[in-house]
């Protein structure tokens, strides 16, 4: 078959929401964007254990600290079933790792900023969660077969995550008034980065025409963020707290919110670096990365005396 | 650096009674590894009473491009399904 013939083919199934599985023939740019894709998202969740395993030791409770220890861990599970998932087009977990540590990949820019305090885990599990939980029920069905399988058992797993963040800001909210204004002070600093976790404006987004026509996306950013934004304010309310928008309105008319402009000088330049932690961020996985080199070693050592030993006994019977 | 651990396959039985189905994979230097990094990956939340892991290189699957041709010789048997038989409504427990 021509490529345009099989081009055509793999648009068709697309279109008849026929999932894409690994040795199927797939266009060069669909695969290189799903390894890209994916790679950044595996980045982005073990990346994102950084600023929550800041307070891991410090946890108010050790139910809190038992929730934290297994949220954390639940997000390492993340990365991991997203690398496999990125293997299954031809990427090396090797290389993967590199393009991390030497600054080469992406990873979502929320994890650049810092947490300064116990209310910063409540407003991450509610809205760094709630926010990822939107795009990922939708990546639920993306048409990569792999992806879309890690993503039903991710979802499964981010609901915990979410709730626990939000039962610590009720715990904060509902508390002494001190503990009240570190809620609306947590608010205050993550509201403005959960909504940019949706990326640029649909108008400015690069690639977004071909990723919903491969159906790698079903929504557009715009959509995403319209959609956290109406399902997000009620719960803030709840709390008895206000997002900083001053321009945050009902709209009848259209059913939904109307909010303010994102600060897009801000988006750009902590994507480009230079966000208050995305040094310490790269030095923290780069340090995990070689203080572990001697474990690693020490087990594929371990592995092949193990494999040496099983072939022992039988070259003694040769000798003998 | 290029001493890459292998790639497993990961199965799990999700309880007495069913089959092993596959649900991932990692890397391990071995066997036991492999058991030991697919219990903490895939089963936090008593996902299995029961794991296989193989090692990936060991799998052999049929091609995609082939599937039209290797699954040819079923496509015509309907004679195979119960429903190509007709069985008059008087007749019970067929
Ligand atoms: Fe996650
Ligand atoms: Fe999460």
């Amino acid at each position: 078959m021509t490529s345009l013939n099989l081009e055509a083919l793999f648009q068709s199934k697309i279109d008849e929401e026929t999932k894409i599985e690994p040795k199927d023939w797939m266009p060069d740019a669909y695969r290189k964007t799903l390894i890209r894709q994916i790679s950044q998202h595996a980045h982005s969740e073990i990346v994102g254990m950084l600023p929550e395993g800041n307070w891991i030791t410090r946890a108010p409770s050790l139910r809190r600290k038992l929730i934290l220890l297994a949220k954390v861990q639940d997000e390492a599970g993340h990365g991991l079933y997203l690398y496999s998932a990125a293997e299954t087009l031809g990427a090396n977990r090797d290389d993967l790792v590199q393009q991390l540590l030497t600054g080469k990949a992406k990873y979502s820019s929320i994890f650049n900023y810092p947490t300064l305090n116990w209310a910063d885990i409540g407003a991450i599990g509610w809205l760094v969660d709630g926010a990822a939980i939107m795009n990922q029920v939708m990546l639920t069905r993306t048409s990569y077969g792999p992806y879309a399988r890690a993503m039903v058992r991710i979802c499964k797993e981010e609901s915990f995550h979410q709730r626990q963040g939000y039962e610590i800001m009720i715990a904060m909210a509902k508390g002494s008034p001190e503990q009240k204004a570190m809620a609306q002070d947590a608010l205050n600093r993550w509201w403005w980065p959960s909504l940019m976790m949706f990326g640029p404006k649909d108008a400015e987004s690069s690639h977004s025409d071909q990723a919903l026509k491969w159906k790698i996306k079903r929504k557009t950013n715009d959509e995403l963020r319209q959609q956290f934004v109406d399902v997000t304010i009620p719960q803030a309310e709840y709390l008895g707290l206000t997002v900083p928008d001053p321009d945050l309105r009902w709209n009848e008319e259209k059913g939904s919110y109307d909010f303010g402009e994102i600060d897009w000088e801000e988006f750009w330049s902590v994507v480009k670096g230079n966000g208050p932690c995305n040094k310490q961020r790269l030095q923290a996985r780069n340090k995990a990365y070689d203080d572990g080199a001697w474990v690693r070693e020490a087990a594929s050592a371990h592995a092949a005396k193990k494999e040496q030993r099983k072939l022992e006994p039988q070259l003694e019977t040769k000798a003998a | 650096m290029k001493n890459e651990w292998p790639l497993w396959e990961v199965f799990i039985r999700s309880k007495s009674g069913l089959s092993h189905k596959h649900v991932g994979s990692l890397h391990a230097t071995d066997a036991e590894m492999a058991l030991e990094n697919a219990r903490d990956l895939y089963t936090r939340r008593n996902e299995g009473v029961s794991l296989w892991v193989v090692e990936s290189k060991h799998i052999t699957a049929s091609d995609p491009d082939d599937s039209d041709p290797l699954f040819e010789p079923a496509k015509d048997k309907i004679y195979r399904h119960p429903t190509f038989y007709d069985v008059p409504d008087d007749v019970t427990h067929m």
